[in-house]
């Protein structure tokens, strides 16, 4: 295996990048998926945004996009703030009105 | 334009006439509206107070009316007129609703009030002990009030009105002790008397109604008739006629026509400056009116002196209801002197028969339902089943007399047809013997009066029919006294008698042991107090009655001094000379001078059955009385009528013809027949000779009815035995004779079942026929209908159904992906993102990939 190869084998480059981001969305879905616990889903939904903003700053690295890339990180990660915010306080709600977080039960559709 | 004439009527208005019969409408008013909470209140004596108040008061208005206006008035003004409103206004016709007063309404309105009070009188003694006698004095008051509207009524309208209200009076009266079984109608209660004499009637009231309506219907397009042009103009028109004067028989002589009314104390007729004086300053506003005069400048204004005699005047022409132009129309001439508009008429026709003849037919039709003749008399003799002052008032003195006075009220339509004359007067003789060959052998006192009512009635049907309307309405006026005089009579009697309906049960055997062999004093019912076999002997028991009773009954025979004598020796001599009829006169006057002997006999045969011989039980001595003075007050007023009435009809009881003259009641009257006069055909007969001998011939006949009755009946204990004889003799006859010919059953077996069967005849083709079609083509539309709701269901319904059920079951399929659950609904998110990504992945790159 020549260095070259291996340099290039260890050398990271956006493939890795990209690889490690999908990986990150497909457990965060994974996660909001089957989750029953609501805090779980929330973090699950948190890998999902970083998977995203992974993306968007190795795109910005590897491509001649000036800084547009870290600007929007940086929203996401302004925004993922906000977004846990909210998404607590509705949970607390929830927690009152149910006195559980187990989604499977806070349900109030009939059969 | 040719020049035209008529003797147009004059008249004078007057504003209170419609007192007469508003005073006795407001007493049966009060009486039927509060009556029952008065009588309860304050007694019998309120209702009777209010009752023969209104009597009186209506009474004193009609002879003030009479004496007071109508008398002073020169005799072709007499006519009074009292317009109260318009009560149709159609076109050219106008139906007002007025009262008039002429001699002839004005003699009957007196006549009415006069017995009428008299016999309200006699009813609060007589009906004394009656529970419901406040619904009795209201029923008479609101009979009253019936005829009076139905005498001086001025137009057929009015006429009619009355006429159907006196005949639900009847009925009413009729059948006061309606919960009573009848008294002499075996199986026939006193309800059904009445419910008989109603319908008799309205077949009677179905012939006034034609002819009425023939008359209106002929008098269309008079004004063509004039004209002389073809096409017809149905509405009134207008003709400019001169007023020609009334022509009345013995206007030059004065004679005694003014005597009677003096000597009864009356301002008299011939003195012009009393007659001026009222024309101008007096209440009366005297001029001349009609719809078409109301044109000409000042005839419309009040206190106009009448247009004179030989003036122009505007005369309606055409079609209309009232009385007064009618007989206006009637009299118009032209210049060859022609009366145009009656030729028209007599020339008219309809269905190819002449109209005259429909409309006198059908007017005469309605008079033998009202006034029982033959063929509709067969309610009368049942009508007896009412109180007997009902029977009085309505039965005999009254509203029976308003077929003779319609009559004499149309009498310029009559006499222009010589068939309906010749009907009216033949009908008239044929009941007046038949009825009185029933009254021979009836055994209930007031079923003999009442077939003797009926035969009277046929000569008063004599009188009217030949022509003599004013003797037809004397008849009227002394009938009404002496009938009614009779009939209180046997009142009294049936309440002198009243004992044995209750009595008799306790003296049961008594009285057949010393009774005169045979039935004449056995009859089958012993406690009926109607029954002259249950009498005999009450002369010295009830004097006042029997003495006005024999009073009567000579009137009612034709005996000099009577008021029946002039009155019916007359009828019979028109009859005989008459020269108006298809048939001889002689034929009438044969008819009528049996039924004359027949009167007189079985008039007496009552008397001597009821006031003669020996009591029919020891017991009358004990329990039958003399009536009470309220009673026997009234017998004695009504028998003084029945005498005095001859001196309306005679020279002060001499027969006029023998002073060669007229009496005081046909100078009266002449004003309202003067038009019928000048149509009258000569007399067949003028000999006074004749007339001499025919009424020593009529005395003769009277006189021997009279004996004959007494031979018979006076001593029955002597003749019973001969009697019975002769009955057995003329089985036959008697039986027939007595069962009055079986013309009830006759009309039962003919008309009532002949109706029944067609009754039932039309209920089975209504059942089968009719229901047969009206079911298959109701069962035809169910069948459709079937079949079409069966489309509806499977098509329609199936499809609008169908759709909702598949709705219905992928939403019960789609709701379970609904779960709730937030992990789920992000697998399906999950899911359909890489669904797209296979999409995109293997669809799109066909083209994408360049």
């Amino acid at each position: 295996m020549s260095a070259a190869t291996v340099s290039q084998f260890f050398a990271v480059g956006l493939h890795h990048y990209l690889v490690v981001a999908a990986a990150l969305f497909a457990l965060g879905l994974l996660t909001v998926a089957t989750r029953r616990n609501a805090v779980a889903i929330l973090m699950g939904v948190e890998l999902i945004l970083n998977a995203a903003a992974l993306n968007f700053v190795a795109f910005a690295k590897y491509t001649h996009g000036g800084i547009a890339g870290q600007v929007f990180t940086l929203f996401i990660i302004l925004l993922a703030a906000a977004e846990a915010v909210v998404a607590l306080a509705i949970l607390l709600s929830i927690f009152r009105n149910f006195k559980d977080v187990d989604m499977f039960k806070t349900t109030t559709l009939r059969e | 334009m040719p020049e035209y004439s008529a003797s147009v009527q004059e008249f004078v208005r007057v504003n209170w006439l419609f007192l007469i019969p508003l005073f006795p409408a407001l007493g049966a008013f009060i009486n039927l509206i509060f009556g029952k909470h008065l009588q309860k209140k304050f007694g019998k004596k309120a209702v009777h107070t209010i009752a023969i108040g209104a009597m009186v008061l209506s009474c004193i208005t009609a002879l003030v009316h009479f004496f007071g206006m109508l008398l002073p008035l020169a005799p072709a003004q007499r006519f009074l007129l009292n317009e109260v409103f318009p009560m149709l206004d159609l076109g050219a016709v106008r139906i007002n609703f007025a009262f008039a007063m002429d001699p002839l309404s004005g003699l009957m309105a007196v006549m009415v009030t006069t017995v009428a009070t008299a016999i309200h009188i006699y009813s609060s003694g007589y009906m004394h002990d009656e529970p419901s006698y406040w619904r009795f004095f209201g029923y008479l008051n609101l009979f009253c009030f019936s005829m009076l509207t139905l005498i001086m009524g001025e137009n057929l309208i009015l006429m009619f009105f009355g006429w159907e209200g006196v005949g639900l009076c009847s009925y009413l009266l009729i059948g006061f002790w309606f919960n009573k079984s009848g008294m002499f109608q075996e199986g026939t209660d006193n309800a059904k008397a009445g419910m008989k004499a109603f319908v008799v009637n309205r077949v009677g009231d179905f012939g006034f109604i034609i002819g009425m309506t023939a008359l209106f219907w002929g008098l269309l397009g008079m004004w063509d008739a004039v004209e002389g042009k073809e096409t017809p103009v149905n509405d009134g028109r207008c003709l400019e006629v001169k007023v020609a004067p009334m022509e009345l028989p013995g206007h030059g002589d004065k004679g005694h026509a003014a005597k009677l009314p003096s000597l009864i104390g009356v301002a008299h007729a011939a003195d012009p400056a009393h007659g001026k004086s009222a024309g101008h300053g007096g209440p009366l506003a005297k001029h001349q009116w009609s719809r078409c005069g109301e044109a000409v400048a000042g005839v419309k204004a009040k206190r106009q002196p009448g247009v004179q005699v030989g003036s122009t005047q505007q005369l309606y022409l055409g079609p209309t209801v009232s009385f007064r132009e009618i007989k206006d129309q009637l009299s118009v001439e032209n210049g060859a002197g022609e009366k145009v508009v009656a030729k028209h008429l007599e020339a008219s026709t309809l269905f190819g028969i002449s109209l005259l003849l429909i409309v006198t037919l059908g007017m005469f039709l309605g008079a033998t339902g009202k006034s029982a003749q033959i063929p509709l008399y067969i309610w009368l003799p049942d009508a007896m089943a009412g109180p007997t002052p009902v029977s009085a008032l309505i039965h005999a003195a009254t509203m029976v007399t308003a077929g003779v006075y319609m009559v004499a009220r149309l009498n310029f339509v009559f006499i222009l047809s010589p068939g309906g004359m010749t009907v009216v007067a033949l009908f008239g003789a044929l009941t007046a013997l038949f009825a009185a060959t029933i009254g021979l052998f009836q055994y209930d006192i007031k079923k003999v009066l009442a077939y003797s009512t009926v035969s009277q009635l046929g000569y008063m049907f004599i009188g009217v029919g030949v022509g003599a309307y004013w003797v037809g309405i004397y008849h009227l006026l002394t009938h009404a006294f002496f009938k009614a005089c009779l009939f209180l009579g046997s009142g009294s009697v049936i309440h002198g008698m009243h004992y044995v309906a209750h009595h008799h049960d306790d003296h049961g055997e008594g009285h057949g042991h010393d009774a005169p062999p045979g039935d004449l004093r056995n009859a089958p019912d012993p406690t009926d107090p109607q029954d002259m076999r249950n009498m005999g002997g009450l002369a010295k028991l009830m004097p006042q009655t029997r003495i006005t009773y024999l009073i009567s009954c000579f009137a009612i025979a034709g005996i000099p001094l009577f008021s029946g004598f002039y009155s019916k020796d007359e009828i019979l001599w028109k009859a005989f000379s008459t020269g108006n009829l298809l048939i001889p006169g002689w034929i009438i006057w044969g008819l009528g001078a049996m039924g004359a002997l027949c009167t007189a006999f079985y008039m007496f045969r009552s008397y001597y059955m009821t006031f003669h011989g020996k009591p029919a039980t020891e017991e009358h001595l004990k329990h039958v009385h003399e009536s009470p003075r309220s009673m026997t007050w009234v017998l004695w007023f009504l028998a003084a009528g029945a005498v005095l009435m001859s001196l309306i009809g005679s020279v002060y009881f001499i027969p006029a013809v023998l002073l060669h003259t007229h009496p005081w009641i046909h100078d009266f009257l002449a004003p309202v027949t003067s038009l019928a006069e000048s149509f009258q055909k000569p007399a067949a007969v003028t000999s006074h000779a004749w007339e001499y001998g025919l009424m020593a011939f009529s005395v003769v006949l009277a006189a021997a009815g009279i004996l004959a009755a007494r031979f018979v009946y006076k001593d029955m204990e002597k003749t019973g035995k001969r009697i019975e004889a002769l009955k057995a003799q003329w089985k036959g006859v008697h039986t027939l004779v007595y069962n009055k010919y079986f013309v009830d059953e006759i009309y039962h077996a003919t008309w009532v079942r002949g109706f029944m069967a067609l009754s039932r005849a039309l209920a089975w083709f209504d059942l089968k026929a009719v229901d047969g079609l009206v079911n298959a083509s109701s069962w035809a539309l169910r069948t459709v209908a079937s079949l079409s709701g069966a489309i509806d269901r499977m098509f329609v319904d199936g499809a609008v159904n169908g759709v909702a059920t598949v709705v219905l079951g992928l939403g019960k399929r789609a709701r379970k992906i609904q779960t709730g659950r937030i992990n789920g609904y992000v697998m399906g998110v999950a899911f359909g993102v890489v669904v797209l990504l296979f999409i995109v992945w293997f669809v799109t790159p066909a083209g994408a990939g360049q």
